[in-house]
């Protein structure tokens, strides 16, 4: 009963402020959001990789791979059956069919394990016809739709299948594939007969791959994923500078009652373990609200989310979101804990106080202020320490290690700049009115400093990232000019056609560029060798970053190859190194082309070089230079002559549309979360100056009376806010820069292998800008309502002794 | 010089004061409470007089109306020839920055100010800014070592005296004071109000002042007293 009414007096402070109640809920439950969204986003990600890992690379069973990363011979696989073990050969690659890539996976069911058993094959007539030629490809029912009329081979659905990948009998995807008696892996069954001889002592060149080992595609979209976290972490972080701020006020504001409540005989314990029950009960309760704005926040975001992994790395992740139980928790502890975090000084602070110190609200304030040499200190620390990551440091890790340490030390170092702004422009104004604003700005710095701070991470996140897209995005288009510079870009749908179409193109266009590529594994990484032809367009067109003077002949000599950014810097090759293309071709890297957009590796040769290694290689599709205006001609006769249908006669303006698309929703993603972290931003600074409002008027008051006037005050208080964003955003430009140089020099490089130029849009800081004026006022303005709404009778009661 | 001086003078011989059957009532959780009933006064220029009464009697509400704060709800506040009463906000607030000059018992200074920018405020906001006289007001009022300290940093005695030098520093015609000893001891107090006496008659303003205290009232040339909103 008695800590019932302890309970109840405690939470009459927020009873009668609900508005900063408001705020501490609002504050939490937005930074549990966007925190728990995307930790849904990167959970259902990772469920779907491990799905299709399962699935797709019998990845609950160990494999067998190449030591070196190179082919597993088939006879490696004889050796190992004829030695008693229960092994299963796969092989597997990427193979077009007509204009659908398709992940092609060679089984052979009669050894597949039964427990890696995907299909079911049980039915003897499904078997044969598996088996049998022309062969089967098991598809999902959304692949079958696709590729439905451009093979001739039998289709059979499973519901078990996964979007983009195809189960086929190994010795069809060999013959598919190029890749006769090579294997790309062996998977090994759970159960082995007892006695057998040691697979290293049988096949010493293989190693085993254990079960459930990350898959290349979590280890492609790791920086990805660790992205959205580093967002999440932002948002979040912004959401518990409101808290801090708002849990902060009111444990000062409450002074007075624990006083009273301490001299009336509550212990400091009771006390503390209720005021820590009460922010435990509202964590839970904003948690709630939180982890349910983040499934709608994640739910909409996903698709976009699917789509990028989709279009960077050819993952397939479903673009609905499935309820999981851990990220419930996981929400609510992150809301828990996050609260502890922002109220720990606050109850240390309560622990400490002596019993009868005086209530000063304005001390809070105050306190932060004195903590400012040391913020300075830590900021100093934390700048160091991403100088030297930058220096010293390496791998992905670091490059988000530069990035933290910078926004953390920059916006410690905010509230200081703007004090010694606000004190020069103090020092220089010699109107009273003019001193008297700038003086009050400076009082109110303590009480939005922690605003400021989360405006200025949102604000350079903003300028950073956005710099990033856009630099990304003009050397992308500027890329694409180059990179699709044929006019038109055709497919056939078997090889038959495909001479046919050769042989009629000859005489009506200026030149057919094959594109022709095999999978191969280079350096022991999987990529795809490209053969060109030797024409203009590519001396002219083709984006290289370095080469020799003589590139394209020696690539058409077949003296030398290319190969793209991604593998160049990922391996720090030179110009000169040789490389190991296939066990009887060797070649010298003579350039390095940049290749945006591609998570994998790949090397351009001589078309001749790569057919003499690979002659059954597929000459389905090419790329076609003809004068522009007889495009549409030449597509309508392409269409009469050989009945192709409209997919496989690729304009070059609609493949470069398609691809520019495909690179805005790649970056959609960010810009919600960009948005949503700017909104969190607006609110803190409306939290804030809301909760400032309240403890404004004895400020205030004396300046009304001595003749200001109530509506000048209000316009004075806008006008304070508006250069308190504005020096704000000013200082978030060069911090953006600087995100922005560390993403493109730094993060980039190490997440995808490209390096891209630096590019500075002042017309998209402009737009920010006004973002940001509007965010101002729209902050402001509950406030300014407020100040410009009162009544003088509020105001005399400043001046009233009996108070 | 010659002007401002002129200036000062009109200002001051403008500065007969008449309230006419001044009545001001507030709205509370109780009903509607009249503060002021039909109050009549007259103030001479460079009179000093003290208004007494005992808490509740309406003192600070008639300093208020005076001051142009708040507005009655019927009667008249002549000042000068002119019924303040009549004004609008931005008239009263000109009427507060140039001609009245408030200390109250909070002292009610500028926190973001330090003592030496609070002092000069009101002089310059009502462009009387006279660096020569400050720095007398602050030499006779001793505080010429605290110029660089912020309030919070101040005594209670201390801040009133900023605060009498801040009203003083501008000149005003009428000097209005709401218990301006009444946060400070007897010694402190008796100290401030002297000083502020001697400084008023100085410039030839008129005081007001409401407090408790006859001993306090005595000191100044004559006393009203108020009971229950009337002056008896």
């Amino acid at each position: 009963m008695t800590t019932w009414t302890v309970a109840t007096a405690l939470l009459s402070h927020w009873r009668r402020r609900p508005l900063q109640f408001g705020a501490l809920l609002s504050g939490l439950a937005l930074a549990t959001a966007l925190w728990s969204g995307v930790q849904a986003i990167n959970a259902e990600a990772r469920a779907s990789y491990t799905r299709a890992a399962v699935v797709l690379d019998q990845n609950g069973l160990a494999n067998l791979v190449s030591s070196n990363g190179s082919s597993v011979p088939q006879s490696a696989f004889v050796r190992l059956r004829r030695a008693g073990w229960n092994v299963s050969p796969v092989v597997e690659g990427d193979y077009r069919f007509g204009t659908t890539r398709l992940r092609v996976i060679g089984i052979e069911p009669l050894t597949m394990p039964a427990e890696a058993q995907t299909i079911d094959l049980g039915n003897a007539g499904d078997l044969l016809s598996f088996i049998s030629p022309p062969g089967t490809l098991v598809v999902s029912a959304g692949t079958a739709e696709k590729i439905r009329g451009q093979t001739d081979l039998a289709l059979r659905v499973s519901d078990r299948m996964l979007d983009g990948a195809a189960f086929v009998d190994i010795g069809l995807a060999q013959r598919l594939l190029r890749r006769d008696g090579e294997l790309s892996r062996i998977v090994v069954a759970e159960n082995q007969r007892s006695g057998l001889e040691p697979l290293e002592k049988l096949v010493p060149t293989l190693s085993v791959r254990e079960p459930n080992a990350e898959t290349d595609v979590e280890h492609l979209t790791e920086s990805f994923h660790l992205n959205l976290t580093a967002f999440g972490l932002l948002a979040f972080a912004v959401g518990l500078f409101i808290v801090y701020s708002t849990i902060g006020l009111a444990f000062e504001q409450r002074r007075p009652t624990f006083r009273t409540l301490r001299c009336l005989g509550v212990s400091l314990r009771v006390l503390a373990v209720l005021l820590l029950a009460e922010l435990v009960l509202f964590a839970l309760a904003a948690g709630a609200v939180g982890v349910a704005i983040g499934y709608l926040v994640a739910s909409l975001l996903l698709p976009g989310v699917a789509a990028t992994l989709e279009g960077l790395y050819g993952a397939s992740v479903p673009g609905t979101l499935s309820l999981r139980p851990e990220w419930w928790v996981s929400g609510f502890a992150i809301a828990v804990a996050g609260t502890l975090v922002s109220s720990a000084q606050s109850l240390l602070r309560l622990t400490r106080v002596p019993l009868l110190a005086a209530a000063q609200p304005q001390t809070w304030g105050r306190s932060w202020q004195a903590g400012r040499r040391f913020q300075v200190l830590a900021a100093a620390a934390l700048l160091a320490l991403s100088g030297a990551l930058l220096l010293w440091a390496e791998g992905l890790e670091a490059g988000f290690g530069v990035l933290g340490c910078l926004l953390l030390g920059a916006s410690l170092l905010l509230p200081t700049v703007l004090s010694g702004f606000l004190t020069v422009m103090q020092r220089t104004s010699s109107r009273a009115l003019v001193t008297w604003f700038w003086a009050d700005a400076r009082q109110q710095l303590p009480g939005l400093s922690l605003a400021l701070m989360a405006l200025l991470l949102a604000l350079a996140a903003n300028v950073g990232v956005g710099t990033m897209v856009s630099s990304f995005r003009l050397t992308f288009v500027g890329w694409l000019d180059q990179r699709l510079a044929a006019e038109l870009y055709v497919a056939a749908r078997n090889e038959g056609e495909a001479d046919r179409l050769r042989t009629w193109l000859a005489t009506k266009v200026e030149s057919v560029l094959p594109i022709s590529s095999v999978d191969a594994e280079i350096r022991g990484q999987p990529m795809q060798i490209f053969g060109v032809v030797d024409d203009p367009t590519y001396r002219k067109h083709w984006p290289l970053i370095v080469g020799l003077p003589d590139v394209w002949d020696r690539v058409a000599s077949g003296q030398g190859v290319l190969v793209n950014e991604q593998f160049w810097r990922r391996d720090r090759l030179r110009i000169g190194d040789q490389l190991d293309l296939a066990s009887d071709w060797k070649s010298t890297v003579v350039g390095v082309y940049s290749d945006y957009g591609n998570p994998k590796g790949q090397v351009i040769a001589g078309i001749n070089a790569l057919t003499s290694r690979y002659p059954q290689v597929s000459r389905l599709r090419y790329g076609l230079r003809i004068q522009p205006d007889q495009v549409a001609d030449l597509r309508s006769r392409l269409s009469d002559e050989f009945g192709l249908p409209p997919d496989n006669v690729v304009d070059q303006a609609a493949l470069k549309e398609q691809s520019r698309r495909i690179f805005d929703r790649t970056f959609l993603v960010t810009g919600a979360l960009n948005i949503f972290t700017l909104g969190v931003a607006a609110l803190a600074m409306f939290s804030s100056l809301l909760t400032l409002s309240e403890m404004r008027l004895p400020q205030l008051a004396p300046v009304w009376a001595m003749g200001i006037t109530r509506r000048d005050l209000a316009l004075l208080e806008l006008l304070r806010t508006l250069v308190l964003w504005l020096v704000t955003f000013i200082a978030a430009l060069p911090l953006g820069l600087a995100l922005a140089w560390v993403l493109l020099a730094v993060v980039n490089v190490e997440a995808f292998g490209w390096r891209l130029p630096m590019h500075i849009f002042p017309y998209e800081w402009v737009r920010l800008g006004l973002v940001v004026l509007a965010a101002a006022v729209v902050s402001v303005f509950i406030p300014l309502r407020r100040l410009a709404g009162l009544a003088p009778s509020d105001l005399l009661k400043v001046f009233a002794n009996e108070r | 010089m010659e002007r401002y001086i002129c200036a000062i003078v009109l200002i001051l011989a403008a500065m007969v004061i008449a309230l006419r059957n001044l009545s001001k009532s507030y709205e509370t959780a109780e009903g509607r409470l009249e503060v002021l009933r039909g109050i009549d006064l007259d103030l001479g220029a460079g009179d000093s007089v003290a208004l007494t009464g005992e808490s509740g009697s309406g003192k600070s509400t008639l300093l208020h109306l005076v001051a142009g704060l708040d507005r009655p709800d019927s009667g008249e506040i002549v000042i000068g020839g002119r019924d303040i009463s009549k004004l609008d906000d931005r008239g009263r607030a000109g009427y507060r920055r140039t001609e009245v000059g408030l200390v109250f018992q909070q002292f009610n200074l500028v926190p973001s100010l330090d003592v030496a920018a609070n002092i000069a405020f009101h002089a310059k906001l009502a462009g009387r800014h006279d660096p020569a006289w400050e720095n007398e007001l602050v030499e006779r009022l001793g505080i010429g070592t605290l110029l660089t300290r912020y309030p919070e940093q101040l005594s209670s005695g201390q801040q009133q005296r900023v605060a009498i030098g801040r009203t003083l520093a501008a000149r005003p015609g009428l000097v209005l004071a709401d218990e301006p000893t009444g946060n400070l001891d007897e010694a402190n107090g008796d100290a401030v109000l002297e000083l502020m006496l001697s400084l008023s008659k100085g410039t030839g303003s008129t005081l007001l002042m409401a407090t408790h205290s006859r001993r306090l009232a005595d000191w100044l040339d004559r006393q009203v007293h108020l009971r229950s909103g009337k002056i008896t």
